[in-house]
């Protein structure tokens, strides 16, 4: 288990080196000085000399990688070029924002979608079995941006139940949380179908039967603790897709979170705090992904000895 | 978005997907058997001729000149002379749609066509070589595997700028991962083969043995693969569309249909739901189809 966690440890740090270079390099090689950018056309050559010089831009790219780097693993990414504001600060307060959608979302997702996998399931080949995965079938394929809009013309402006934009209060919470979550309600709801149609199928599952346990007893206890270990990694994976993912939804609801901020940078061509979310976007990702990885090794010790361990 | 591409990955990465002990013309024909029994599939698949036949022919079913615009007629709801109404310069949403088809299509093939001669030349180099060719290559596939993949195509967007072209490129880069990682894990099967041991004996290059022997009997899981990966470039090109990174104004595309769309959402609410309806359509026929054909090219899979 130590030198499964320990490989798995070594390889998130290159991972992450990998991260930053390929994001520094991306980033560098834009088009048009950002100096000359953020000063307008109105400065003269020595003003844009000495920001250049403040801003750590006039050494080496090599050695603005490596500034760049050493600054990052004190999580330090300089400041925007636009507002000033430290890169580090607004992450972590446009983050907060952020985990709160994803929170709900997940919550959502994974109550809607085990719920619907587990009755159409149980329920196989009925016509509750057929609406469930068309409907889940829709969930997967129709756009998240799309959807939130569906849910404003018709929840909140038609309907007139809910606001249809900003993060003020829990009720702004419901519309994104439904809009991001649906596309994982869907899959969660399509895994946890096959994997408990799969365990249904099973001899224990008979045995239980035939000594007369009650059939919610026999779904809840036998099938679907056996069915979970799949659902468990697919959930995992989407909780840092939710997270890192959720730039389409602050758009359509104006929520104040990381991806709107990535949007942000782009548009202002602010690079510090684009390197800055990039990165650390990339460093939420690695990391819900290994602290998944690991807790599933623990769960199947399949993991630890098999082909997860390469 | 990539559970069906997941499972699928796994089946093949286990060895549980094979199929280069079976001979190939009653194969493939009996592929073919098992899948027009498929009737969602089938649907699907004419789903998809239609939607090819809309793309090419979009000139001659468009009832409008897509870009033209008509002050007189702005913002109309669905009428008799425009199906689903007009958008904010007067031009005429179906039209627009069809155009569409035509960005979404070719998005989504040459996207999937660029991830796939990457992929592949990479997965059968690593399998292949194996050693440090195979170190580095899967270290860096890990790093791509790493990065999430909206903000990347995002990333890649800003550096190279909007266009079609430039998507093609992005999504190209962004999931050529996958394919990369069947393909070896493939390859790395098929190199145990006694054939590709005959080939070898005789005195056959590399070049010659990977392309002759080892890709060729890749290619069900390479047709798989890219029947699958159309729908999620399609998906990719309308998200980056309506962030304002893919597709430019005012070439029709349905991402950014319904980011033009998101300000008159009370106004006139169809606008912006027609064109999410198209890749909605879009997005299930092809998911729906490329299972099929995974279940129709391995029996052995269905259950």
């Amino acid at each position: 288990m130590l030198s499964y966690i320990l490989k798995r440890l070594a390889q998130t740090v290159l991972v992450l080196f990998g991260i930053t270079l390929i994001t520094f390099i991306l980033l560098n090689v834009v088009p048009g000085d950002p100096v000359a950018m953020m000063l307008d056309k109105r400065a003269d050559e020595a003003t844009i000399e000495k920001v250049r010089h403040e801003m750590g831009l006039d050494v080496p790219l090599p050695e603005q990688y490596i500034n760049f780097v050493k600054g990052a693993v004190r999580l330090d990414f300089g400041k925007s070029y636009f507002t000033k504001e430290n890169v580090m600060d607004a992450l972590v307060r446009s983050f907060k924002v952020t985990v709160k959608l994803a929170a709900m979302s997940f919550i959502f997702a994974c109550v809607i979608g085990l719920t619907c996998g587990m009755i159409a399931a149980v329920y196989r080949g009925k016509w509750i079995d057929s609406l469930l995965m068309t409907l889940s079938m829709v969930g997967v394929s129709a756009p998240s941006f799309w959807i939130a809009i569906i849910l404003q013309i018709v929840i909140g402006l038609k309907l007139d139940l809910l606001p249809i934009s900003g993060f003020d209060g829990p009720l702004n919470y419901i519309l994104p949380s439904i809009a991001l979550g649906t596309r994982y309600a869907g899959s969660i709801a399509r895994i946890t179908r096959t994997s408990m149609l799969d365990v249904i199928k099973q001899d224990y599952i008979r045995t239980a039967r035939s000594k007369g346990v009650k059939e919610f007893l026999v779904i809840m206890k036998h099938a679907l603790k056996n069915a979970m270990i799949p659902i468990v990694t697919l959930v995992g994976t989407e909780l840092g897709y939710m997270l890192t993912g959720s730039m389409l939804i602050e758009k359509v609801f104006a929520i104040p979170g990381i991806g709107k901020l990535a949007v942000d940078g782009m548009m202002n061509r602010d690079l510090p705090l684009l390197q800055g979310t990039v990165v650390y976007i990339a460093l939420v990702f690695v990391i819900v992904n290994l602290v998944v990885d690991i807790s599933y090794a623990f769960i199947d010790p399949r993991i630890r000895y098999g082909k997860g361990g390469e | 978005m990539f559970n069906k591409q997941k499972k699928f990955e796994e089946a093949v990465l286990s060895g549980e997907y094979s199929n280069d002990d079976i001979e190939y013309s009653s194969y493939y024909k009996d592929s073919f058997k098992r899948l027009k029994k498929n009737r969602m599939a089938m649907v699907c698949a004419i789903v998809i001729i239609l939607l090819v036949i809309i793309a090419v022919f979009a000139p001659v079913l468009a009832p409008y000149d897509p870009d033209v615009q008509d002050y007189a007629n702005i913002l109309k709801s669905p009428t008799k002379a425009h199906l689903l109404g007009t958008d904010e310069y007067g031009r005429d949403i179906l039209s627009r749609i069809i155009y569409g088809t035509r960005v979404s299509l070719s998005v989504g093939l040459l996207a999937q066509a660029l991830a796939t001669v990457i992929g592949v030349t990479l997965g059968a180099l690593a399998a292949y070589y194996g050693g440090w060719v195979d170190t580095v290559i899967s270290r860096i596939t890990e790093i791509f595997a790493a990065f999430p993949d909206l903000i990347f195509a995002m990333g890649i967007m800003f550096v190279i700028g909007p266009g079609i072209k430039n998507i093609f490129i992005a999504l190209g880069l962004l999931t050529w991962v996958r394919t990369a990682r069947m393909i070896r894990g493939q390859i790395l099967q098929l190199k145990e083969k006694e054939y590709v041991e005959a080939a070898k004996a005789s005195g056959a290059t590399a070049f010659h043995t990977i392309t002759k022997h080892l890709i060729p009997n890749c290619i069900s899981t390479v047709i798989v693969l890219v029947t699958l990966g159309i729908p999620n470039a399609i998906m990719y090109e309308a998200s980056l569309s309506f962030l304002g990174l893919g597709i430019q104004p005012p070439t029709a595309s349905w991402g950014s249909m319904i980011s033009s769309a998101q300000p008159f959402i009370s106004y006139l609410p169809t606008y912006s739901i027609f064109p999410g309806i198209a890749i909605m359509i879009t997005v299930i026929a092809f998911n729906i189809f490329g299972d099929g054909l995974r279940d129709a090219l391995d029996p052995k899979m269905k259950n």
